[in-house]
């Protein structure tokens, strides 16, 4: 709850970076995202590790996890891209587990969803840009650029195609970015809303107990939905990195 | 992305709210905002690192073990069932053979058997015949010497109950035709 008063609703406090690991990462601003991340990282590395310590020829629950996720991961790669994927696997895999669990612990209580960061998201979203160009660059040189140039087009319209083709490409940047920011805010947003809701109701004596028990209901879909929502996302962001990637490799 | 909208309307007023303190994202006075992305790419770098040098390749190499593994194992059952073919294959072959065989011997001795008894069915026709045919000779000389006896009697028969009937002797001559042409009219001459 905010300070200015227990009538309004503060659901963007969350979002407040802090420093976190007392003096010392004050003294390197690092913050209670980072933390996350670095959990997130620790997770990722943890299920191929552990998962992966008995090598088993019959996969246990956690060495079958591990190796379900690097099949699903490289099938992706390889589909979507082509042979030439499993190049990039461990970049998609990477890129996949990290918001993963950067979407999932988030939605655990005093955790900090580093996705719900714009600059986070609009970085990562830069780092595919930036490799899918220069992919395209070094597979094809200047040809690269014909890719913003569409077949069979009038020649008139060619220059009007060719400034389409330039936006629609730059604006992946922010599609793939404010898409993740914008699901991981507002899940957490409304989230909150109702959380205070339960409370600010649940306080407003025997006429709130219904609505608050409501709010209640609505916070436990709402936390199902956010692990739905943060699965998805995690995943589309993989498949457009594939797709993206494919356009690199292939130029359409 | 559905989402987003729903959420927006549904909580205009604390957007609006938002608005007024501005959101702690695009914050961007903050220092926090950008060392947040310096450390992230910091860590995100790491994480690659590792992944892809150590975590990941472990994982595959498992994976390609077990593959190479099945497919060896696979191998050895493939040979396995090709040798097992070939020992069914070998084993109805043989007992066709010996299925083959069997019915030629028992071709064999029953053509044997059945010569064997031909001849000595025909041994024993031979016999039969012949014990028929003394047969039928001791019947006819047997009815011949009845034939013979019956003249006799009829004879002696005619010539008492003539004697008695008229006292005297018949006349041999006229008995003895009469005695021949009654059988002769009855076949027995």
């Amino acid at each position: 709850m905010a300070a200015e008063g227990s009538s309004s609703i503060d659901a963007l406090s969350q979002f407040k970076l802090s420093t976190a690991l007392g003096p010392i990462g004050a003294s390197v601003n690092f913050t209670q995202s980072n933390l996350m991340m670095v959990i997130a990282g620790l997770l990722t590395l943890a299920l191929l590790w552990v998962g992966m310590r008995p090598r088993a020829m019959v996969p246990g629950r956690l060495q079958a996890a591990a190796e379900m996720a690097y099949e699903t991961i490289l099938s992706m790669c390889t589909e979507t891209i082509g042979p030439e994927g499993r190049k990039f696997f461990p970049f998609v895999f990477t890129l996949f587990f990290f918001i993963l669990f950067g979407n999932l612990m988030g939605v655990f209580p005093y955790a900090f969803t580093f996705t719900s960061h714009i600059a986070v998201t609009l970085a990562l979203s830069l780092l595919v840009f930036v490799l899918v160009t220069v992919v395209a660059l070094k597979e094809h040189g200047l040809h690269f650029f014909s890719y913003f140039v569409p077949a069979g087009v009038p020649k008139v319209l060619t220059p009007l195609m060719v400034l389409i083709e330039v936006i629609s490409y730059l604006s992946r940047i922010i599609s793939l970015s404010v898409r993740l920011f914008a699901n991981m805010m507002a899940g957490h947003v409304m989230l909150e809303v109702f959380g205070a809701f339960i409370v600010m109701l649940g306080a407003a004596g025997l006429i709130g107990w219904i609505p608050a028990g409501l709010s209640l209901a609505v916070n436990t879909a709402l936390i199902g939905f956010e692990l739905l929502v943060a699965t998805l996302q995690a995943y589309v962001f993989a498949v457009l990195t594939c797709i993206y990637l494919h356009d690199a490799v292939h130029l359409h | 992305m559905r989402l987003l909208p729903a959420a927006l309307l549904l909580f205009l007023p604390v957007v609006a709210h938002a608005a007024e303190g501005g959101m702690p994202q695009l914050d961007f006075a903050n220092p926090l905002t950008t060392s947040q992305v310096v450390w992230g790419a910091i860590i995100f770098v790491v994480l690659y690192i590792l992944a892809s040098r150590f975590a990941l390749p472990k994982v595959g190499e498992v994976l390609e073990e077990r593959a190479s593994r099945i497919a060896q194992d696979l191998e050895t059952a493939q040979a396995a069932k090709a040798k097992s073919d070939a020992a069914v294959l070998e084993m109805t072959e043989a007992t066709a053979k010996a299925r083959a065989d069997a019915q030629a011997t028992i071709n064999a001795e029953l053509e044997k058997a059945k010569a064997k008894a031909a001849e000595q069915a025909a041994v024993l026709n031979e016999k039969l015949e012949r014990q028929l045919a003394e047969s039928e000779a001791q019947i006819v000389a047997a009815r011949t010497a009845a034939m013979g006896a019956l003249r006799q009697v009829a004879t002696d028969t005619a010539q008492t109950v003539v004697a008695r009937l008229t006292g005297t002797a018949p006349d041999q001559a006229r008995l003895n035709a009469a005695i021949g042409g009654a059988l002769a009219s009855r076949g027995l001459g």
